[in-house]
């Protein structure tokens, strides 16, 4: 065995590395949403954690009620979520006027709390899980095991991404909503509603924390408790990739998860996590905006 | 005796050269213009000298001494004050409590004893007595008009005692009589020996008030001298007309 | 001036001589954690309420208190008694040192990424609670030894006054800072920072203080809750709830004001316990906490106090009152 060990690590490593490429999709599409909706209004939105549990709390029940197959419940529960996101904008940041940055990010940790409550009253505080046939399948490549989940989730997540991408670059509400990212006040000045416009950016940014939702809850038991975990890892990663920087969250969802991923089989999985935090201190030191963020003085 | 010296200054963003090899001096003790067509760096320069870019390349002389690379508050405290483009005051402070921000040495003691607040405060008063905008002293900074916010912006810059003085548009959006009263503070603070350098678009006032003009074009110093001297440089004219 | 001295004498008489007056253990209960969150209101508004950056993460300094002193009373066998209350101090000295290290990292940033950032410091702070366990007894929780001796009736009472004594020291830090140029620096940093970097404001450096005087408070907070509860877990010190109650009770009573927190904490600390009395099982008392604060923010966004003085104020121009 000892010559072979350095072998057989390797093909961990290897295998983490997919595994986090796969993973990191699913959180990129989660982080996508999460710096979009920063772009536009200049808001955090820490529910954004919760959004995702309820997203798969959603699909959890449709299963237990009607057996629908989880992916296909999304077709139910992404316009559902994206209509809750257009009405949470409205009622909730949209009255916001001054201190806007401070006040949103407490305004949606509120709501982050009040979904936890209401679905910790709902579903108790018991760990589940969204099942599905193929969720412990697994094909062969190159003597790896590559669970058919993670590839589906993958696949959705660029798919997804994909149709952002389009409709930010190829149609005029993509074109009014990059306006109003790069200047609210321009934007506005050349005729953009910008109040319509973030109301639905923010329901795509919900919308998309629905389809992260299914696949983090097929590859992962959840709780309503679960979305601390996740919205520090979602925050982390726009900080990294720069806030507003779709690109940014994209790549640095795939840095951040493959290693963490290798880190957990190379040191421990528990260590894998502080990981995680680790590059993002070490990124603020040496590059406060992050990978792909603007240095922004306000006015000068 | 040049107090503030500017080296082959440059500045670039991306594609765009704001600034390119600019190079000027200001006299000390004077009232110093820096004109140009828009677009030509002249608020890219302000920033720089004071801390707010990082430059490219060049050097930033203030007493002989470079103050390239220092931070906006380091340059403050060497005695360097500056005005903004679109007159900037604390609009939650009273317009008093805005006249004790200003910082010039930033010493442990300074920052927490309360007795010197007293010898501060009718400082501020005076100040604020000078630019004849006592009476608004208790008011929040943002219930004040343009015109008094430009005037505290100015006595609240002036409450350190700074050497040189850097205005960016002292004209700008301020009604006729509100700028006779500004430029003649600019001359008596000047006749008490403070040099200024500022930017202006409103020629008359430039021409009238100025000792020296230094004409920018294109990030590049292109012309200077007195002010009837650079009116009748024919470069000047082909930079203001040409573009 | 002089009125509201008159004012504060009747309050400073209730607070110190309340475990005589109601000596009853659930009373003097809620008024341990009633000044608890006064203290920690007070302490989180020195940074968030006067510089304007909000830290959600300041739980991470609640705990690393609370383990300081724990780990300090198991290893250094103290007896427990009053003797724990002098170590508090020390676990100040700590705080202060890792508050110093994690803000000059997070004030690198700008108020948006600084608020993630604390909060990402909060979960790390998680993580080393959980996962060293040989240290910190990790999910198994750490325990303090506590005062055997000090009878049913009497054990808050000290506690209290611990309480009572880092709350008025929070207030009066809170309110030298006021009164002075470099309170006047934080106010300035937080209407517009360039500007007053442009006037010399040294806005690194106060940000800084700020944050460091306000963990140093929290931290030292921990400690003696440490000791209240005596038993420890990691996700119930280092807990995010407790970091959004204070930075909520502030807001409530209005940013940078200086009774401002003590009112916030003041009126939601006892309810807050009610209810969690009451429906503490079930979910359903962090949705009462999400509507208060949604209602306060929406409603209320500048708070009780500075809103209470607006409507004073009018009052008076209306009446030709100058």
């Amino acid at each position: 065995m000892g010559a072979f060990a350095p072998w057989f690590k390797m093909t961990l490593v290897l295998e983490a590395a997919v595994l986090g490429i796969l993973t990191g999709g699913v959180y990129a599409l989660m982080a996508s949403g999460l710096t979009l909706i920063f772009g536009v209004m200049r808001i955090i939105n820490v529910g954004q954690g919760a959004l995702v549990i309820l997203g798969a709390y959603l699909s959890f029940a449709l299963f237990r009620s009607w057996h629908l197959d989880p992916l296909l419940s999304l077709v139910i529960t992404m316009p559902l979520m994206f209509g809750i996101g257009v009405l949470l904008q409205i009622v909730f940041i949209r009255p916001l006027k001054t201190d806007r940055e401070a006040l949103s990010v407490l305004v949606t940790y509120a709501l982050a709390l009040g979904i936890e409550g209401v679905l910790g009253y709902v579903f108790t505080s018991n760990l589940v899980q969204l099942r599905a046939w193929y969720e412990t399948a697994s094909f062969a490549v190159f003597g790896f095991h590559i669970t058919y989940v993670y590839v589906f989730g993958f696949l959705l997540c660029l798919a997804i991404l994909g149709a952002l991408f389009l409709v930010l670059y190829r149609t005029s509400f993509g074109g009014a909503l990059r306006a109003t990212m790069l200047n609210r006040t321009a934007a506005q000045l050349v005729g953009v509603d910008v109040d319509r416009v973030s109301a639905i950016a923010f329901g795509i940014g919900v919308a998309t924390a629905a389809a992260g939702g299914v696949i983090f809850g097929i590859t992962n038991a959840f709780n309503p408790g679960s979305h601390y975990d996740l919205i520090s890892r979602l925050l982390t990663i726009i900080v990294l990739g720069g806030l507003g920087s779709l690109r940014g969250a994209i790549i640095a969802a795939l840095v951040m998860l493959v290693t963490e991923d290798i880190t957990a089989v190379v040191i421990s999985p528990v260590w894998a996590t502080f990981v995680f935090f680790v590059i993002l201190i070490v990124v603020l030191i040496f590059r406060p905006q992050g990978l792909f963020g603007v240095r922004v003085r306000e006015r000068i | 005796m040049s107090l503030l010296e500017i080296a082959e200054l440059s500045k670039r963003f991306g594609g765009v050269v704001a600034v390119d090899g600019c190079s000027l001096a200001v006299a000390d003790r004077s009232i110093t213009g820096l004109i140009g067509p828009n677009g030509s760096g002249k608020t890219t320069v302000f920033n720089l000298v004071t801390g707010f870019l990082p430059r490219d390349r060049g050097e930033v002389r203030f007493k002989s001494r470079s103050i390239a690379g220092l931070g906006p508050d380091r340059i403050y405290g060497l005695g360097i004050g500056r005005t903004f483009q679109l007159a900037r005051i604390f609009p939650r402070l009273t317009a008093l409590e805005n006249m004790l921000v200003p910082v010039r040495r930033a010493g442990l003691r300074a920052m927490l004893s309360h007795g010197q607040w007293r010898h501060e405060r009718e400082r501020a008063m005076e100040m604020l007595e000078f630019v004849e905008i006592a009476h608004v002293a208790g008011t929040v900074g943002g219930a004040l008009s343009y015109g008094q916010r430009k005037l505290l912006e100015l006595a609240a810059v002036m409450m350190a005692a700074p050497e040189l003085v850097l205005l960016d548009e002292p004209a700008g959006g301020v009604n006729p009589a509100l700028l006779e009263k500004i430029a003649e503070q600019i001359r008596k603070l000047n006749q008490q020996g403070v040099t200024f350098l500022l930017v202006e678009h409103n020629m008359p006032f430039v021409m009238n008030l100025c000792d020296e003009v230094v004409v920018l074009h294109q990030g590049k110093a292109i012309a200077n001298g007195k002010p009837k001297e650079v009116r009748e440089n024919p470069a000047v004219l082909d930079a203001y007309l040409g573009t | 001036m002089k009125r509201k001295a008159l004012l504060l004498l009747p309050v400073a008489a209730l607070a110190v001589l309340l475990p005589l007056v109601a000596p009853d253990p659930s009373t003097t209960n809620i008024a341990v954690f009633t000044m608890m969150y006064v203290g920690l209101a007070t302490a989180w508004n020195i940074m968030g309420g006067y510089t304007g950056y909000i830290s959600l993460g300041h739980a991470a300094f609640f705990g690393f208190g609370a383990y300081a002193l724990g780990l300090i009373m198991v290893h250094l066998n103290i007896t427990p008694g009053y003797g724990p209350f002098f170590l508090v101090p020390v676990v100040g000295l700590l705080t202060a040192v890792l508050a110093v290290g994690i803000g000059w990292i997070a004030l690198r940033t700008r108020a948006a990424t600084f608020v993630i950032v604390t909060i990402a410091f909060m979960f790390m702070m998680q993580l080393l609670a959980e996962n060293l366990v040989k240290v910190t007894g990790g999910g198994g929780g750490l325990g303090l030894p506590y005062p055997h001796d000090w009878g049913g009736d009497f054990f808050n009472t000290p506690y209290y006054y611990a309480m009572l004594v880092l709350a008025v020291l929070g207030l009066l830090t809170s309110w030298w800072i006021r009164r002075s140029k470099f309170g006047l620096g934080l106010l300035a940093i937080r209407d517009d920072e360039d500007k007053a970097l442009a006037v010399g404001v040294p806005t690194r450096t106060f940000k800084l203080t700020a944050y460091v005087i306000s963990a140093v408070l929290v931290g030292m907070i921990g400690a003696v809750y440490a000791y209240y509860v005596t038993y420890i877990y990691p996700q119930f010190v280092v807990d995010p709830l407790i970091g959004i109650s204070m930075v909520l009770m502030a807001f409530l009573g209005g940013l940078g004001t200086l009774s401002g927190p003590v009112i916030g904490a003041l009126l939601l600390e006892p309810s807050q316990l009610e209810f969690a009395y009451r429906f503490g099982a079930s979910r359903l008392y962090l949705v009462f906490y999400s509507a208060i604060f949604l209602i306060v923010i929406l409603l209320l966004p500048r708070g009780i106090v500075p809103s209470v003085r607006d409507l004073i104020g009018r009052r008076r121009t209306a009446k030709g009152v100058t």
